[in-house]
């Protein structure tokens, strides 16, 4: 066993795990923060995606010892006070979601997507941005149309704000 | 109509809590003194169990217990049972082997469970399970369906001689035989449908929870059907009484029929749960989901479509062989039958069909129905058929449809279903304008000089749901009655909630049901809840597949409905001292009609609880509940277009173009319809060019992993041109006919018609691979 401590969406969190225990399993059962699913063994599907120190990891695919002292964000904490992330309102405003599984890995993926492209993203990308990412309820094109609502939002405040 | 009523393209209200981590899935719930549960799983396809040794592991860290199926079995608990029966066309009832939820002497697939561990953790459970020392003597395996019914075969079942579990027919074989041996043209084709995973995100899970002090027990469980989980384990398998046994499907992560079905996991973590003391919680990882949840299709068929001189239908025959798999689960036996070949008429005047299906056995993981259940099997067959038929008699494809669609209803078709509404035209012409079809030639021209072929095709298709009358199905052999249920409970403030017992796992239950009620009663949309998937709290329900919410559902509601606004108006005349045939509702209150007299919905919903003034006789209070049973099937139709190109070099297929016009009757959230024919779309083109269950000779599943099986993701797909050419359905309140399934029952043939198209070789089965593209075309030079 392990005593590792990191930071979770703001704050300092510490906890007890085997030495294999996944990050993901961290986060769910140390931490108690749900959103973040498990759909697959394989680190394919993408519903565990976090963000840990600015970069999108699948948390499945990393040890919880290995997170130790970085600072993660879930999709529990991507939006505050009761307000939806730019990215969470577009996947509302255009269906981007059905049973709700993947969501948390989609919002996350297509936050880091958008960091990494802004504006730029055109459907093409975001298709293949979305490789790592499976869902099986929207065929996707729902899942398309937000993010690239949600970049030419996000892009267009901060073309403003420039 | 109320901005969030019957119509609107309303947000749902379900998204909030999924878009930020809120959803409560099975697998997110935790109660004190929780345990966890892995499966001991035979890595055989066949063999006899000479003897299960646990002493080993039941000394491993964390363990509290490991359970066979002999303790099983002591404790009384029941076998697993498909409850749909079909005779064979000697009369014969299907012969139906033993499942037991846990093997105690035969194991017949890989990943049939032998034992359970319960572990402080998952991790300490998984390495105990690996301590398990199950003896297995191996036994010859069969899993081709074809093979298992020939010489010389491994016996799977002592119950099926020959695996053959049915040989049933409908139609009348004669007429058929006529009308074939008189025909103008004869077009034969031999259709596999390839076996399929239904992999929804979220593996299936069971949380079972015993209560000694009550004698009581709770299981949480990733169900489309929680009641029906309830009354299967009470009534069959002998967990516990229904008065005992609480089921609650949270959130679930989607279903597509594979999470209908009571598998042996709940089962089993309910009864380790009492005999351990603990609560036991079980969650599948992927590669047990592709092992154990119940697969798709999987037929192969031979067929004879019969023409006369003017390019009529005058018959077709079909000859199907389906696998079911090493058990029979919960509703197989209907899937392949009345699912399947009740839909063999397609959108056609068709004189005389006749169907013989065989169902066998095999050392492969059950079957059972996943999205389109039947229909999608049946289409493919009939609109591979017509393609080709078409091409053999010369005509373009839109033109035979056109000479054969039916155009007067309602229409009795030979094959049982009576189709009460539709205007197939109307959703060809729809689609072939959306997808350019006169255009194809010059696009075809283009990328032909671009060296690549370019091919189209279209698929018309016709599908029951409604899932269903139930004196009907009964008939049939359904051991359940299909109706659904609905309570309307009007709180003493005016808030509403509606208590279903239809479930949601994606669909948007919670926004389309309560657009109902803001629709009725022109109160906002945030007023009215929607309650499901708990035993406890929702009074009965049948759940939801074969798209029937919306058409059984929904009615159910829209019945609860005019009983509450009958009552509500008595209540209201009452208070404006008016009668009560004048009372109108609108924009959130009851009115006079042809006055200024008005009292607010939530003054009416009051008045009915302090019950201080009301007429005389009348019971306080403001809820009323209703059970709908359909009086038929609805008949959902529509035309799919693909159009592709394939990369001679390469045989990759890219989807330039996917255009589906369908008619699902009234609609009533635009959006949401689109999502699901999004999404049906993305499975049937899944189907027709990624997906496919593999098992080797010796039963090993080589597709049992993201790596191994090909999911469809984002860029396999194109984005899709939706339509909807609507004929309301004349058969329940609401017109309403369904459209959960549409898209992965139409998809695929239009796909497949469109690769041949472009290569010019008919000979091609699903999924259509690279490699398989590339060859076909080769031969086709």
């Amino acid at each position: 066993m392990a005593k590792i401590t990191m930071t979770v969406n703001g704050r300092q969190v510490s906890g007890l795990c085997d030495d294999r225990t996944l990050l993901v399993h961290f986060i769910r059962e140390n931490l108690g923060l749900t959103g973040t699913h498990v759909g697959c063994d394989t680190t394919q599907c993408g519903a565990c995606v976090v963000d840990m120190d600015g970069q999108s990891v699948k948390s499945c695919s990393i040890l919880a010892v290995q997170a130790a002292g970085s600072s993660i964000t879930t999709i529990e904490g991507l939006s505050a006070n009761g307000e939806l992330h730019p990215v969470q309102a577009a996947f509302k405003a255009h269906h981007g979601l059905q049973c709700g599984f993947c969501t948390p890995g989609m919002v996350m993926t297509a936050v880091d997507m958008i960091r990494r492209h802004g504006s730029n993203l055109d459907e093409a990308t975001v298709r293949a941005e979305l490789e790592g990412n499976i869902c099986r309820c929207t065929g996707y094109h729902n899942i398309v149309q937000a993010i690239l609502a949600a970049a030419a939002e996000m892009g267009g405040a901060r073309h403003a704000a420039e | 109509m109320s901005v969030d009523g019957i119509g609107a393209r309303v947000a749902r209200k379900e998204d909030r809590r999924f878009l930020t981590g809120k959803g409560r899935y099975t697998d997110d719930m935790s109660v004190p003194g929780m345990k966890f549960a892995v499966f001991v799983r035979s890595p055989h396809a066949h063999a006899t169990i000479k003897s299960i040794d646990a002493k080993a592991a039941k000394t491993m860290p964390g363990v509290i217990d490991v359970l066979d199926g002999k303790q099983l079995q002591a404790d009384g608990i029941g076998n697993l049972i498909c409850g749909w029966m079909i005779h064979s066309k000697d009369g014969s009832p299907m012969k139906m082997g033993a499942w037991r939820p846990l093997a105690d002497k035969t194991v017949r697939y890989v990943g049939d469970a032998v034992a359970i561990v319960v572990a402080d953790s998952v991790a300490e459970a998984r390495d105990a399970a690996e301590a398990v020392a199950v003896d297995y003597e191996p036994l010859p395996v069969v899993t081709d369906p074809v093979e298992a019914l020939g010489e010389g075969q491994p016996q799977i079942h002592s119950e099926a001689p020959k695996n053959l579990i049915f040989d049933w027919e409908l139609g009348d074989a004669a007429a058929v035989d006529r009308a074939i041996a008189a025909a103008a043209h004869v077009t034969e084709m031999k259709i596999v449908n390839n076996r399929l995973s239904p992999n929804a995100m979220e593996p299936r899970a069971a949380l079972g929870i015993y209560d000694a002090g009550d004698d009581h027990y709770t299981c949480y469980t990733t169900s489309q059907n929680p009641h029906l989980a309830r009354l299967v384990m009470s009534a069959f398998y002998n967990v516990a009484p229904e008065n005992k046994l609480r089921v609650i499907a949270p959130d679930v992560g989607g279903g597509f029929g594979s999470k209908i079905y009571i598998y042996p996991e709940e089962i089993v973590c309910l009864w380790a749960s009492k005999r351990t003391g603990v609560p036991v919680k079980w969650t599948a990882d992927r590669t047990e989901a592709f092992l154990t949840d119940a697969h798709g299709r999987d037929h192969v068929s031979t067929v004879k479509m019969a023409f006369d001189g003017n390019n009529r239908i005058t018959a077709l025959k079909v000859d199907t062989i389906a696998n079911l798999g090493a058990y029979m689960s919960l509703f197989s036996s209907c899937v392949p039958t009345y699912l399947y070949a009740t839909l063999l008429s397609g959108q056609y005047a068709i004189p005389a069909i006749h169907a013989n299906v065989r169902t066998v056995y095999t050392n492969t993981a059950p079957v059972d129905a996943y999205r389109g259940a039947g229909r999608p099997e049946a289409t493919y067959l009939l609109e591979r058929t017509m393609e080709t038929a078409a091409r053999e008699l010369g005509l373009p494809p839109g033109e035979l449809r056109r000479i054969n669609f039916i155009r007067t209803f309602p229409h009795q078709t030979p094959v049982i279903m009576n189709y009460d509404a539709g205007d197939y035209e109307a959703s060809l012409n729809a689609a072939m304008e959306a997808a350019d079809w006169n255009g194809f030639a010059a696009r075809r021209a283009e990328a032909e000089r671009r060296g690549m072929k370019r091919g189209i095709g279209m698929s018309c298709y016709i599908e029951a749901c409604g899932l269903a009358p139930s004196a009907a199905v009964g008939s049939l052999g359904a051991g359940v009655g299909l109706w659904e249920s609905a309570e309307v409970r009007v709180n003493a403030v005016g808030t509403i909630e509606v208590m279903t017992g239809s479930h949601s796992h994606g669909q948007g239950h919670e926004t389309t049901f309560a657009q109902l009620v803001a629709e009725r009663f022109g109160v906002p949309i945030d007023s009215v809840n929607i309650v499901h998937g708990d035993t406890d709290k929702v009074q009965m329900g049948m759940g939801t597949y074969g798209s029937r919410s919306g058409a059984v559902g929904m009615s159910a509601v829209a019945k609860a409905l005019d009983k509450v606004e009958a009552k509500a108006k008595k209540v209201a005349a009452h208070l404006m001292e008016a009668d009560e045939r004048d009372v109108v509702i609108e924009d959130g209150a009851l009115k006079v009609a042809g006055t200024d007299k008005s009292v607010p919905w939530s003054q009416v919903a009051l008045a009915s609880y302090t019950a201080h003034n009301l007429p005389s006789g009348m019971e306080p209070g403001l809820k009323e509940s209703a059970f709908y049973d359909p009086s038929n099937f609805t008949f959902p139709a529509g035309c799919h277009i693909c159009e592709v190109e394939v990369d001679p070099e390469t045989g990759q297929t890219k989807i330039v173009q996917f255009v589906a016009a369908d008619d699902f009757g009234n609609i009533i959230n635009p959006m949401i319809v689109e999502g699901q024919v999004h999404g049906g779309l993305a499975q049937g083109i899944g189907q027709a060019l990624l997906e496919g269950v593999h098992y080797d000779d010796s039963g090993q599943l080589l597709t049992a992993s993201y790596m191994d099986y090909a999911m469809p993701r984002a860029d396999d797909l194109p984005s899709f041109k939706v339509t909807t050419s609507n004929t309301p359905c004349p058969g329940n309140p609401l017109g309403v006919k369904g459209c959960g399934e549409a898209g992965a029952i139409g998809s695929p043939p239009a796909l497949i018609n469109a690769v041949t198209d472009a290569i010019g070789n008919n000979e091609i089965t699903m999924p259509a691979t690279p490699q398989k593209v590339w060859a076909a075309a080769q031969a086709a030079h």
